[in-house]
């Protein structure tokens, strides 16, 4: 295996903390399964063992999203749909990232019409667009390691100046 | 007696000024009323032992844009003991866009009509609830009419903050 040739029988290496942070972190990101329509049966797909999606150490779909790191929006999201979207990506811990799967999630696709959001980076900060209609789960895994390469080059210092998201939290007197 | 001759007798007989119009289409039979009468004549279908008109299968309406009475409502009504469809239509003006409900009659026509009233901005008299079923509440148009742009109105949906 490579780490054991790595270590060359002295027991230890030598690595920076910022790297071995996001070795691990790139290496178990923990997916938010955020489902909303025919894509989610792709995305199913993929977590299944033709094509697994645990051999990119993202099995683990967390159905909270105080345990996730990654939403998957894959779905037609409609303007009545965006404020739950947006209300479930603001409870995810920093850092996050997020997937917009398909065609509709990403443009509208093709429904182009009044109550369809004509892509979700207008409310959302998308890294990367899955193509297709639906994609298939071999596009989505492409996906995963776009984001796992794009969380790999990150440092702490690129977190630093996070703040925690104002949500509206309404109160019940 | 075929049916569809027993029904077009019935109402007759019954509303004899609900100024109707029979047609048929694709085997199917139509029946075209003033509104005035939709109440009485949904409640007759339904409770006639002959017909038994139980299940209101939709409520929806045509939007005709430029016509003089602008739209139309819509009807469709099924019998189980006959196995039998039937669409009932009444037209609706834009300048006094009002029909009277028939929840009283079907049940299940209250969502029916708060989806015409929210697709197409008929009001529907005595209804218990009427309210936007599908669009939310603060939506000022009505997507199905005719003069709504497909792509809808910029801004009149509110997405979250970025």
């Amino acid at each position: 295996m490579g780490l054991e040739a790595k270590l060359n029988g002295d027991g230890f290496f030598v690595t920076k903390m910022d790297a071995l942070i996001a070795w691990a972190r790139k290496n178990s990101v923990y997916p938010m399964p955020m489902g909303i329509s025919c894509c989610a049966i792709e995305m199913m797909a993929s977590a299944d063992p033709k094509y697994d999606i645990a051999r990119f150490g993202s099995e683990v779909m967390r159905f909270t999203p105080r345990q996730c790191d990654l939403m998957i929006v894959a779905g037609t999201v409609t303007y009545k749909m965006s404020h739950v979207v947006k209300k479930i990506y603001d409870q995810m811990p920093d850092p996050k990232w997020v997937i917009a799967m398909g065609a509709c999630t990403s443009t509208g696709g093709m429904y182009r019409s009044y109550s369809v959001v004509q892509g979700i980076d207008q409310f959302l900060p998308v890294d990367v667009y899955v193509a297709g209609c639906p994609p298939r789960p071999d596009n989505l895994l492409n996906a995963l390691i776009q984001i796992q390469n794009k969380i790999g080059r990150t440092r702490a210092r690129d977190f630093q100046s996070l703040k925690l998201p104002e949500l509206n939290v309404i109160q019940n007197n | 007696m075929e049916l569809k001759e027993l029904i077009s007798q019935k109402l007759q007989t019954n509303f004899s000024d609900a100024e109707f119009e029979f047609s048929e289409f694709r085997n199917e039979l139509n029946v075209k009323f003033n509104k005035k009468f939709v109440n009485p004549i949904c409640k007759f279908l339904r409770e006639d032992s002959e017909l038994e008109f139980l299940l209101c299968e939709d409520i929806t309406a045509v939007d005709w844009a430029k016509r003089k009475n602008r739209f139309t409502v819509v009807y469709h009504i099924f019998s189980l003991k006959h196995n039998f469809r039937l669409v009932l239509k009444a037209d609706v003006d834009e300048t006094d866009c009002t029909i009277d409900t028939v929840s009283s009659v079907w049940k299940t026509s209250d969502w029916q009509e708060r989806e015409c009233y929210d697709m197409y901005g008929i009001k529907f008299n005595n209804h218990p609830d009427l309210r936007r079923i599908y669009m939310p509440e603060e939506f000022e148009y009505h997507p199905l009419r005719k003069d709504f742009p497909l792509i809808g109105i910029p801004g009149s949906l509110s997405l979250p903050k970025k």
